[in-house]
């Protein structure tokens, strides 16, 4: 230990093979992007249009480049897994060691949950969200720009993790006492600590963020019951962030606690209770999913209505299954450990919750059924990716509440059969939404539409790579296979490993397809761009405006008067804005504040994780300040006048 | 409504929409309070080492503060500078003394070997009275950058605004305190 590094020495660079390629790759891909950025000259345009851009489609934009990275990173980690599996096997080689196997399968699971699923959400809600209630932008621009470089600061305390010191071995959710000082000493589990709880109080920001957008930015006329299923998904979304992150922020508190100062929450002496955060991380973990999925619903309703040329059947039972669904989330923790022993009865409980939840599920995958009822259906790709989901989501529904009963589940628990469960509900159900969401709102960020075909042909990839890779896992786990697993001695699971592999490659090139498909459309942007900025005929209000968006969202403020205005506006005949109808608007200005507050937070979370107390010191006074400073400035806001905002919008409806 | 309005009624749903999420991280500790309270690890339990008497201190000290505050939030708002300064530093004074007893409170308890680190009971009571004690000094903190605006600035509509949101701010670790008082101090020594 030395005061001025810390516990950073030479001794925690990488040493096994696997991982020295990865710390060497990495910096050279970082190396690259910087010579680039610095050879086309784009540092400037960089920071100005980017980096302190309190714009929420940028922001995005931004949210979603890291979570598609972010994707490639967890899937490098997935494909790694299953080649040791295959070659695991009586008689197969060991591909890479133990601890080595248990640091990737908890940077896969961690990455994919709070990295690519939170990216991917926090981009659809900043892209979507205000254009959909007709707001200029979200309620907090600043706190916004905050969130998503706290979510990036955790981001690349994860990766950093692999060049210094490794990551953790316990699990996405680090489950005591193994992650505690006593079994656990090294840097790894104080990386996943600090990078979640950095990202995981920019997720809880968001949530507030949006949840107050929705609330206080709508559209006149929009009351609650005309607003699309979307926004109404998103403003269930952010009440469970609202409730369950701060859990998250305290069981991670805690755990930092016990490993820092020596406290004794949850460690296997001086009375601690290990349980105690098992319980607190999954009554923040199980909402979690639903925080995850729930959007997901919301973008297939927008995406089925507009496909199927229909307006939406059930409006109501759709808000009523998310809302009951939004309860539900809450009562069902404790079937995560079943086997803890809390008794019968409680048992009972959780396991009838958790069935119920599959009513309002239902509810919701009829209604998109019975939309699509003698619909006209126009099978683009967001339609396709719904088809694909539809079906996996099912399945995985299905095993999930035959997993509810709990004389079940003492006999799959932690094995492979719900590795498959999981999967199938988050590829599935949160993925596979994620995406349509994606290809669905790209042509109205970006004027331009991804390639349909390319978009199709990713999703058949995906789905049959998704049934090789998960259902022999199914199989695995009811001849008992145990998750977590990296050699085993039964021949008879060697082929369902193998063919569980072959599934991960085949998407493998569903992700590469998808990745050609972005690269292809940019390429093509010419040939693909949308000129009317309503390139599916949709029915809300991010319709009516051109594409791209403009940065002040809408020149005239929309007034709606019932669901799906957009189009009974197409129906009755639009009429061309007059001059008068042009206001002056106030929009908020950028600020480096949000970047700077990020940027600490990292060097913080690096001081915490290293035992560099000077440097934490410093950091920590440093946000304070930008946030004081924050506070100061009166003037955040500038005004674009009436006739320019009139000159602006001729030229992109022309 | 126009913009300011809206922009002070965004803000202000916007803060008690932190106040409530705040509540939830103390309800955490709270609940982990309640579970690790009797797990003393052979050492002390609340009844051995917490003094009422001292306690009640405290909280006459943070509730007068809180009173206190409500007074000067009512004085800025009818322009009595004199009263408005008067009060709202009496508010950070106390503040400041209820934070320095329980800082003293805490260097006693582990001066006598009685530290977090020695039992789940006392990393847990460290923690949720410490939580709160960082929120009061975060508070103060908020405080003096408020009086030093106002002091500066004089009144102006977003100030008072802004003073709002610390009175919220301020009343709401009251009643976090009284949770604490009764749950913490008053069952312990039960």
């Amino acid at each position: 230990m030395s005061a001025l590094l810390g516990r950073l020495d030479w001794s925690y660079l990488p040493s096994d093979p696997v991982t020295i390629g990865a710390a060497i790759g990495m910096p050279l891909a970082l190396l690259f992007i910087v010579a680039a950025v610095t050879y086309y000259k784009k540092w400037k345009y960089l920071w100005k249009e980017w980096i302190i851009t309190t714009d929420a489609k940028k922001i995005g934009v931004m949210y979603g480049i890291v979570a598609i990275v972010m994707l490639l990173r967890g899937g490098a980690d997935a494909l790694m897994l299953r080649a040791a599996t295959a070659l695991g096997g009586p008689g197969g080689t060991q591909l890479f060691d133990t601890d080595t196997f248990q640091q990737v399968f908890t940077a896969h699971g961690t990455i994919m949950i709070f990295f690519v699923g939170m990216g991917l959400m926090f981009a659809l809600f900043n892209i979507a969200v205000p254009l959909m209630i007709g707001a200029r932008d979200v309620a907090f621009p600043f706190l916004n720009s905050m969130s998503f470089w706290l979510f990036f600061a955790g981001m690349i305390l994860v990766n950093a993790a692999l060049i210094f010191g490794g990551f953790s071995n316990g699990g996405w959710l680090g489950y005591p006492p193994l992650t505690e000082l006593q079994y656990n000493p090294g840097p790894g589990v104080d990386y996943w600590i600090w990078s979640l709880q950095i990202a995981g109080i920019g997720s809880l920001l968001s949530g507030v963020n949006f949840f107050a957008t929705i609330i206080k930015c709508r559209a006149k006329g929009m009351n609650l019951m005309k607003m699309p299923i979307f926004v109404w998904s998103v403003l269930v979304t952010t009440v469970l962030i609202m409730i369950s992150f701060p859990m998250l922020t305290a069981s991670l508190g805690m755990l930092s606690l016990d490993r820092l100062a020596g406290m004794h929450f949850f460690t296997s002496d001086g009375g601690g209770n290990p349980m105690m955060y098992i319980n607190l991380i999954w009554a923040w973990g199980h909402p979690e999913v639903y925080i995850l999925v729930m959007p997901a619903f919301g973008i297939f309703s927008e995406v089925v209505a507009t496909f199927a040329k229909k307006r939406l059947f059930g409006y109501k039972t759709m808000v009523i299954a998310l809302i009951a669904i939004m309860f539900l989330s809450f009562v069902v923790w404790q079937h995560h450990f079943f086997t803890m022993g809390a008794g019968a009865n409680v048992n009972a409980f959780f396991g009838i919750m958790t069935m119920v939840i599959a009513i309002p599920t239902g509810v919701k995958l009829f209604n998109w059924i019975f939309t699509m009822y003698k619909g006209r259906i126009d099978f683009k790709a967001p339609m396709v990716w719904f088809m694909c989901f539809a079906l996996t989501f099912t399945i995985g529904g299905v095993t999930g509440v035959l997993m509810s009963i709990p004389a079940i589940d003492f006999q799959v628990h932690n094995s492979m059969f719900l590795v498959a469960h999981f999967h199938n509900v988050i590829i599935g159900g949160v993925l596979f939404g994620y995406i349509a969401g994606l290809t669905y709102w790209f042509p109205k960020i970006f004027g331009f539409r991804l390639h349909d075909g390319l978009g199709r042909w990713s999703s058949y990839f995906w789905v049959v790579g998704f049934m090789l890779a998960f259902l022999p896992l199914y199989a695995l786990g009811l001849m008992g296979a145990v998750r977590r697993l990296d050699h085993y001695d039964d021949p008879a699971w060697i082929p369902f490993f193998v063919v569980s592999a072959v599934g991960v490659i085949v998407i493998g090139i569903g992700v590469a397809l998808f990745v050609l498909q972005i690269v292809y459309s940019v390429w093509k942007r010419k040939t693909l761009k949308d000129t009317t900025g309503d390139p599916w005929d949709g029915r809300t209000l991010e319709w009516s405006v051109p594409s791209p968006a403009p940065h002040y969202n809408f020149a005239i403020d929309p007034v709606v008067s019932r669901i799906d205005e957009w189009w009974y506006q197409k129906q009755d005949g639009l009429q061309a804005p007059r001059a008068e109808d042009y206001k002056d608007i106030a929009v908020t200005k950028n600020t480096p504040l949000g970047f700077m507050i990020g940027m600490a937070a990292f060097v913080l979370g690096g001081a915490l994780i290293w035992h560099i107390w000077w440097l934490a010191i410093i950091s920590f006074i440093a946000i304070v300040l930008f946030a004081i400073a924050r506070t100061m400035d009166d003037f955040t806001e500038h005004t674009i006048a009436a006739k320019d905002v009139m000159r602006m919008d001729m030229e992109a409806r022309s | 409504m126009n913009d300011v309005e809206l922009k002070r009624d965004k803000v202000q749903l916007g803060f008690w929409l932190y106040i409530m999420t705040d509540c939830m991280l103390f309800a955490s500790l709270f609940a982990t309070y309640m579970i690790l309270r009797g797990a003393t690890n052979g050492g002390p339990g609340g009844d051995e080492l917490f003094s009422l008497t001292f306690v009640l201190v405290e909280t006459v000290i943070l509730l007068t503060s809180s009173y206190l505050c409500g007074i000067a939030n009512l004085a800025l708002r009818h322009g009595k500078r004199k009263e408005f300064f008067a009060t709202f530093g009496l508010t950070i004074a106390l503040g400041i003394a209820f934070l320095a007893m329980e800082l003293t409170e805490f260097s006693h308890l582990i001066s006598e070997g009685h530290g977090p680190a020695t039992s789940a009971f006392l990393s847990a009571f460290f923690t949720l009275v410490g939580l709160h004690g960082a929120h009061i000094a975060v508070g103060i903190l908020w405080a003096l950058v408020l009086a030093w605006a106002l002091y500066r600035q004089g009144s102006n509509e977003d100030l008072q605004r802004k003073f709002g949101l610390f009175s919220i701010y301020w009343h709401f670790l009251d009643v976090v305190w009284i949770f604490i008082f009764t749950i913490v101090f008053a069952l312990g020594v039960a």
